[in-house]
């Protein structure tokens, strides 16, 4: 796949599962997918291994975007990334964006054949500044 | 570090933080999501888990795997930043510390912290028991600990006048203000049972 992959983290697998519902809705197969909720014993939180594997599974050469809703989605998986082999490490970034919003329109950007750059940027354009 | 000290500063940090997981977790229904006490004490069970392997292990090992362990099983934001904490303590010390390593090395897990968390000093968090606690042990002071628990205690106690600016505490604003931040308080746990330790009171 040469479009930029999408991951939803949420605290909760449902609103993670969900948001990743909408983005199909929207983009189809076009784009890598992949959603992680909860923390490793399924409550609400995230959990770093859970995240690894979702970049591994939306993995595209030209980069994967991460949607996170609060603190520890975000913290979590930025230590993810940092776990990452260092040629996939810098092909990896969280946006600072409202989740499902975020994942709707990161997802359809890449939909297009976006950058990852573009991608991260057009995401982030919905967060209050 | 010989096995038996290693061991009894990992139980007894550890074991701190297990036996007042209900009281961190009731700090953080005040003003988080309410998960710091099981989310901590997830983590800490699992570093228990392997207490043996760790025990045996040259100190900097037996860091960066609490370290590790801390991330992946704490499952909240302290997972990384207490992950960060550990896993910097353990590539900073050498095997057999002095008192100034230990100061250097505190110094760069706190500048860890700060930037995986992008925070500082007087936000109401970890960080505010952290860095006096830090400034004191550079102090000296008698003993191997000094005045370091006392202070992280008073440390944990002047967060809760604090406005909290980062974190989930941060959405309550000024209703923030008038309780401990568990993280600060779950850090002076920590403090306080490293020292009993070295200090032979436990």
């Amino acid at each position: 796949m040469t479009n930029v992959g999408i991951v939803i983290v949420s605290h909760s697998p449902k609103v993670a599962e969900g948001a990743a519902d909408m983005v199909r809705q929207m983009v189809g197969d076009s784009v890598p997918l992949a959603w992680t909720g909860g923390n490793p014993d399924g409550g609400l939180g995230t959990d770093v291994a859970g995240i690894l594997r979702a970049i591994e599974r939306a993995w595209s050469d030209a980069g994967v975007a991460i949607l996170v809703d609060l603190g520890g989605a975000e913290s979590n998986s930025e230590m993810a990334i940092e776990m990452l082999d260092a040629a996939r490490r810098d092909k990896v970034v969280v946006c600072e964006a409202p989740v499902v919003e975020g994942a709707v329109m990161a997802a359809t950007e890449a939909s297009g054949g976006a950058t990852l750059e573009a991608v991260q940027r057009t995401a982030e354009e919905l967060s209050p500044t | 570090m010989d096995t038996d000290m290693q061991r009894r500063l990992i139980e007894a940090v550890a074991g701190a933080v297990i036996e007042r997981a209900d009281e961190l977790t009731a700090l953080d229904q005040a003003i988080g999501d309410g998960d710091h006490g099981l989310n901590m004490r997830r983590g800490f069970e699992a570093v228990l888990a392997q207490i043996d392997g760790l025990a045996g292990a040259p100190l900097p090992d037996a860091l960066r795997t609490v370290g590790t362990t801390m991330v992946m099983k704490v499952g909240g934001a302290s997972g990384p930043l207490y992950g960060t904490l550990f896993l910097t303590l353990g590539k900073e010390l050498p095997a057999a510390p002095t008192r100034d390593d230990i100061v250097r090395a505190f110094g760069a897990a706190i500048a860890a912290v700060k930037k995986i968390g992008r925070s500082e000093v007087g936000q109401k968090t970890m960080l505010d028991v952290l860095a006096p606690a830090h400034d004191e042990l550079a102090l000296g002071g008698d003993g191997p600990c000094g005045r370091v628990g006392q202070r992280a205690a008073a440390a944990a106690e002047a967060t809760v006048p604090m406005k909290a600016i980062k974190g989930r505490a941060s959405f309550l604003g000024e209703r923030s203000i008038g309780h401990m931040d568990p993280g600060a308080r779950s850090s002076a746990l920590m403090i306080a049972a490293i020292c009993q330790v070295l200090e032979g009171t436990t």
